[in-house]
């Protein structure tokens, strides 16, 4: 086992991670691990080993010009003793020591089951994407973009530029609801552009709202093809494709901060105005906090860095900028709010916990996720309920079984 | 291009391909098998789901989304 000192630790590579690692590198040594071969995150992920995003390629650049630790490929999975993580890496084990620790975990997409979703090729709408970046070609291939959420969006967009063929957007939401976000948005000048630029280039893709996936087949005939339907405004649409991108907004990634002990409430990581958390040396950034979009976790992250570091002053001047972002995030989480039909999707065979394969109609009898889990083993696969969890979350009001390390399964000889 | 083996077969694909990505494009998208038999692929693209793990020279279990292929590489999706 190899070991790290640092006095702070980030763990996250993504933007607020890096943008907590910069200011906090002018007073202290910083480390930041990440799980990817590369920093970048979500938002950034590499293409084909590359990063393309000129703000990514400039943060990345200054760590590295910045005496800062980069640790790629290694996964954090719990707490040692105090003050210390492990992580597991290609070259085995790690052990993190750290004075003031980061978390800059990220999150996931939250996906809602409905007949048919465990068929291959049909992934998250980010996870598509994800996977496009990784080299799968997706060239006149078309697709089904559905879900909620303005990621669905950029997926498209991104998927398109890719040379997809985008049969349709379908959102959920009520038209009323986004017009009425997207008016709001006069406030945030950057996400107009954006969103008009993309608009213009998904003009000839039809953007469905009030619509949501109701269930998938494998088409006859061809082999790989699928049959998607949606129920728009209480009617039914059968649409030919050979993917579907479906993801229903995000999930904030909290279980490390839980193992950590810190208070997480209505599944975010509670912090004060300095981002700290309710153990006074983890301070927490971005996308745990609640979800909030790009701009949040830089600012965040940049709050982070400077008041783990003793730079409050220099924090508290992105106070204001933090607060106009977390209107935003509520705008947001409130505009793409589930609705109720969406729980009414899956049927008594529908698989919700896709580790173990339990059905829909094995758990409707349990008053919480922990009897369901004794009962049907309901999120005890490797995924530990990241995935069923969110469902589970939304179709029933369990609240998720609580987080044990390791956070994630680990070889044997690496415990 | 690098070329690894999927399944006893050959291919090639673009430096910083992922794992995943050179499996469905080796004509595969059962990554893995459930415990019913339900045949699987890659869902959240990101290795939080587990659904894209395939075995890389002899390891089992290894989420193929979050990594990427190397010349000479032998995955196989017999789990
Ligand atoms: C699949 C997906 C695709 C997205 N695509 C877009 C997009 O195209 N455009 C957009 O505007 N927004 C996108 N988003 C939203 C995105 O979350 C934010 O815009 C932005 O990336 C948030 O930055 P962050 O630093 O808070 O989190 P992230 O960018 O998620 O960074 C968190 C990092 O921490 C790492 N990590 C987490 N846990 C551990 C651990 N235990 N050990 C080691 N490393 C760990 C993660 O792998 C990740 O690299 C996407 C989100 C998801 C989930
Ligand atoms: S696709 Fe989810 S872990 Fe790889």
């Amino acid at each position: 086992m190899s070991e790290i000192g640092s006095e702070v630790l980030v763990i996250g590579g993504g933007a607020a991670g890096m943008s907590a690692a910069l200011p906090a590198s002018a007073r202290a040594k910083v480390t930041v691990v990440d799980d990817n071969p590369l920093l970048g995150g979500q938002i950034w992920r590499a293409e084909l080993g590359k990063i393309r995003s000129p703000e990514a390629k400039l943060l990345i650049e200054s760590l590295e010009a910045g005496k800062i630790t980069v640790i790629n490929n290694a996964h954090v999975f719990g707490p040692d003793s105090y003050g210390r993580l492990l992580a597991e890496s290609p070259d085995g084990t790690i052990q993190l020591k750290y004075e003031k620790l980061v978390l800059a975990t990220g999150a996931r997409e939250r996906f809602l089951p409905f007949p048919g979703w465990t068929l291959p090729n049909i992934l998250g709408a980010g996870g598509l994407q994800a996977m496009v970046k990784g080299g799968l070609s997706i060239e006149n291939k078309r697709v089904v973009v559905a879900g909620t959420g303005p990621l669905l969006f950029a997926v498209a967009d991104y998927l398109k530029a890719k040379g997809a063929i985008v049969v349709c957007i379908a959102e959920q939401a009520p038209a009323a609801t986004i017009r009425r976000f997207a008016l709001g948005l006069w406030r945030y000048p950057t996400k107009i552009t954006q969103g008009t630029a993309m608009r213009i280039r998904l003009r000839d893709v039809p953007y469905l709202t009030n619509s949501w996936i109701t269930g998938c087949i494998k088409s006859s005939g061809s082999s790989n093809a699928i049959t998607a339907t949606i129920s728009r405004r209480g009617k039914t649409v059968s649409l030919d494709c050979d993917y579907v991108a479906c993801g229903f907004h995000l999930v904030p990634s909290t279980e490390l901060a839980s193992v950590l002990g810190c208070r997480i409430e209505k599944g975010v990581v509670v912090v004060n105005e300095y981002q700290q958390t309710s153990v006074a040396n983890i301070y927490c950034a971005g996308e745990p906090t609640g979800i909030g979009g790009i701009e949040a976790s830089l600012v965040e992250g940049k709050i982070a860095g400077l008041s783990a570091t003793g730079q409050t002053d220099a924090a508290r001047e992105h106070f204001a900028e933090r607060d106009k972002t977390r209107r935003f995030g509520k705008a947001l989480n409130s505009a793409f709010a589930l609705r109720a039909e969406l729980k009414r999707l899956a049927g008594p065979d529908t698989i919700i916990c896709r580790c173990e394969d339990v059905e829909y109609g094995r758990l409707t009898e349990f008053p919480s996720s922990r009897e369901a889990k004794l009962q049907t083993r309901c999120g005890m696969g490797p995924c530990q309920g990241r995935i069923c969890g969110a469902a589970t979350e939304f179709l029933f009001g369990w609240e998720p079984g609580t987080v044990r390390p390791p956070i994630f399964p680990v070889k044997m000889e690496n415990l | 291009m690098i070329t690894l083996t999927i399944n006893g077969s050959k291919i090639s694909v673009e430096e910083g391909t992922t794992v995943a990505a050179a499996v469905i494009c080796s004509g595969e998208t059962a990554f893995r098998r459930s415990v019913t038999g339900e045949a699987r692929g890659p869902l959240c693209g990101m290795g939080i789901c587990f659904e894209c793990r395939v075995t890389i020279d002899g390891e089992v279990l290894k989420r193929s989304c979050n990594i990427t292929a190397i010349d000479g590489m032998e995955v196989s999706t017999d789990e």
